[in-house]
């Protein structure tokens, strides 16, 4: 048997657990869903292609809560260590993943992007290296986002669905205050058909002028990675991947940015991807279309002028 | 207010990165390493606690056999009131299972309120050391956390979510907590004043034990990944490249 942690929030199942759902199935031997909330149980006939829910309800986990999430899931998966254990390599599962490794005393590993018999694929480095683990008996696999097609697991069906108690969680010393949504920006980055997205290569604040300059010429909005706006550089309205925005233009011109995963979840599905990085190994050249490792102080400046 | 920092060194990912013999792990013998930027972050986190409230900042890090000495100097020059180095067998890669065990041992008896390290390394296969260690230390935890208020017995954090969403919570203390970013950048230190904080800061030794914990499997193999076919790599000059990407940009209506 297989178990996914369903991620939901807002009343929304995210795409992760469909992708995980899709890949449990494929993997053959059941597949079941473990889904934790109260008043979630309209979430069950979402995840049609379980064969099986999980339903551990209390008023603690309305929200998702970081220590009550963890309790429960291993309340819930107690003594089922001899099975795998798929959980988002996300916030919730960066929670969650590790809480069960810890709980329930199964190996953990994360940032994975394949699993097959015996072998468990993850990303690390940055997306420089791949490594293989193997596996053998029950583990726990934190999946990264786009890993598997969400459309895999968005299936109809009606999984029998079992309510399971959930563990005293009134000693739990994390709470919940509120959900903040992200402020909108000056500019939808989704809705442009160019961007020119900037990472930390472009060295200081200075220099976004040419890359302002080249996104004016081209009627595009400028993008970044998530360095630029944790150095307050430009606003979080910027920011592509996995904790900013998804994007799919027609182009998107990568600039000094290295395709670490996280920036890769959000925008490797652009029609055309171009990236100027002068290492040859930088990973994000596995995902362009065209690249160049020409220095970007000199291409870029030389693009705007041509155009 | 007590807050520990755990720190750790990854490879420079500036470098090329080879492969051992039996192409198991990074050839480590000419690696470069650095702090894992995320662990500068938790280090920066503190140290605004620390500028705004008061706070005792405890540095603590694995002696790996590399110059973690270094990256102790640096931390205390930025502001940290003492510096640990955790000694025993970690030399090589330690998995963050062992990692956690290990530093748990020595934080427990440091009577932190607040314990903060990154929210992930590039290296961390068997997971990230914030929730891992909390469970060590059998207290609560939150990761991916960007922005911390503190008070006497709890601290009110946020969370991020994907696509910029954040929920905020308390957590009493004592507690781990998963630095993404801290509110400024993390600061600059000038050589110099690392080389005073040399002649001025004791590192102080304490012996941990990692044994029995492990990340529960082996890799069998590392290797640089071909995703897709690779980009088309446009040759000649800056301006023939240049050229190249107008046409391109072009040929896509634009
Ligand atoms: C939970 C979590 C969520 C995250 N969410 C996101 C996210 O949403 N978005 C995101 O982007 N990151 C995110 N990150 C951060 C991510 O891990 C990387 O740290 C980040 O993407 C790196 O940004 P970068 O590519 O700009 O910088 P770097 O990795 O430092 O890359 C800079 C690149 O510039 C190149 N370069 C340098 N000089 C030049 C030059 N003169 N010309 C051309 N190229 C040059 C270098 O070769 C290098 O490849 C997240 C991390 C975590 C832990």
């Amino acid at each position: 048997m297989i178990y996914v942690i369903v991620e939901h929030i807002n009343g929304k199942i995210e795409d992760i657990t469909y992708e995980m759902l899709g890949k449990a199935k494929s993997m053959g031997g059941g597949v079941t869903a473990v889904l934790l909330g109260s008043g979630v149980e309209g979430l069950a006939s979402q995840l049609g292609a379980a064969d099986n829910v999980l339903l551990c309800q209390s008023p603690e986990l309305t929200e998702f809560n970081p220590q009550a999430n963890c309790k429960a899931a291993a309340s819930v998966l107690a003594g089922k260590n001899d099975s795998i254990i798929l959980v988002g390599n996300t916030s919730m599962g960066m929670e969650i993943g590790p809480g069960l490794s810890a709980v329930l005393g199964m190996p953990l590993i994360s940032y994975v992007t394949d699993i097959s018999d015996g072998s468990v694929t993850s990303s690390l480095y940055g997306g420089k290296m791949s490594v293989q683990s193997a596996v053998d008996g029950g583990y726990i696999a934190s999946v990264m986002a786009g890993s598997f097609p969400a459309e895999s697991g968005m299936l109809e069906g009606s999984p029998n669905v079992e309510s399971v108690e959930a563990p005293d969680l009134s000693d739990v010393k994390v709470h919940f205050v509120k959900l903040i949504e992200p402020e909108g920006g000056d500019v939808d980055i989704t809705q442009k058909e160019v961007l020119v997205s900037v990472g930390r290569g472009i060295q200081n604040e200075d220099n976004l002028e040419i890359v302002q300059e080249l996104a004016d010429k081209l009627n595009a909005a400028l993008s970044c990675s998530r360095p630029i706006v944790d150095n307050k550089w430009l606003a979080k309205s910027r920011q592509v991947g996995k904790s900013g925005l998804k994007v799919k233009p027609k182009v998107y011109l990568a600039v000094g940015i290295s395709g670490a995963p996280e920036h890769i979840e959000g925008m490797k599905d652009a029609e055309c991807i171009i990236a100027i990085n002068t290492d040859e190994n930088a990973p994000i050249f596995d995902y362009a279309h065209y690249g160049t490792t020409e220095d970007l102080f000199d291409v870029v400046p030389a693009i705007s002028e041509k155009l | 207010m007590n807050i520990v920092v755990a720190i750790k060194q990854v490879p420079d990912l500036v470098e090329e990165l080879e492969l051992n013999d039996s192409g198991t792990d990074l050839d480590r013998e000419w690696l470069k390493f650095k702090v894992n930027e995320f662990d500068d972050h938790a280090l920066e986190a503190a140290l605004l606690i620390k500028d705004a409230h008061g706070a005792n900042v405890t540095v603590i890090a694995l002696d790996n056999g590399l110059d973690i000495d270094k990256a102790l100097y640096a931390a205390a020059a930025k502001g940290a009131d003492r510096v640990i180095k955790v000694t025993g067998d970690f030399e090589g890669y330690v998995s963050t299972h062992k990692a956690a065990k290990a530093l748990a041992g020595v934080i427990g008896t440091l009577g932190a309120d607040l314990v903060m390290t990154g929210v992930q390394a590039v290296d961390d296969r068997d997971g990230q050391l914030a929730v891992l260690l909390a469970h060590q230390l059998g207290v609560p935890h939150v990761t991916v956390v960007t922005d911390i208020q503190v008070n006497d017995t709890s601290a009110t954090v946020h969370k991020e979510y994907g696509g910029g969403m954040i929920g905020e919570f308390t957590v009493d203390f004592p507690a781990v907590l998963g630095i993404q970013a801290a509110a400024e950048t993390p600061r600059y230190v000038p050589v110099a004043k690392v080389r005073r904080a040399m002649k001025s800061t004791n590192i102080e030794e304490i012996g941990g034990d990692g044994s029995g914990a492990s990340a529960g499997t082996e890799v069998t193999k590392m290797y640089k990944p071909e995703t897709g076919q690779g980009a088309e790599m446009l040759s000649g000059s800056a301006e023939d490249v240049a050229a190249k990407i107008v046409e391109i940009i072009r040929s896509k209506g634009i």
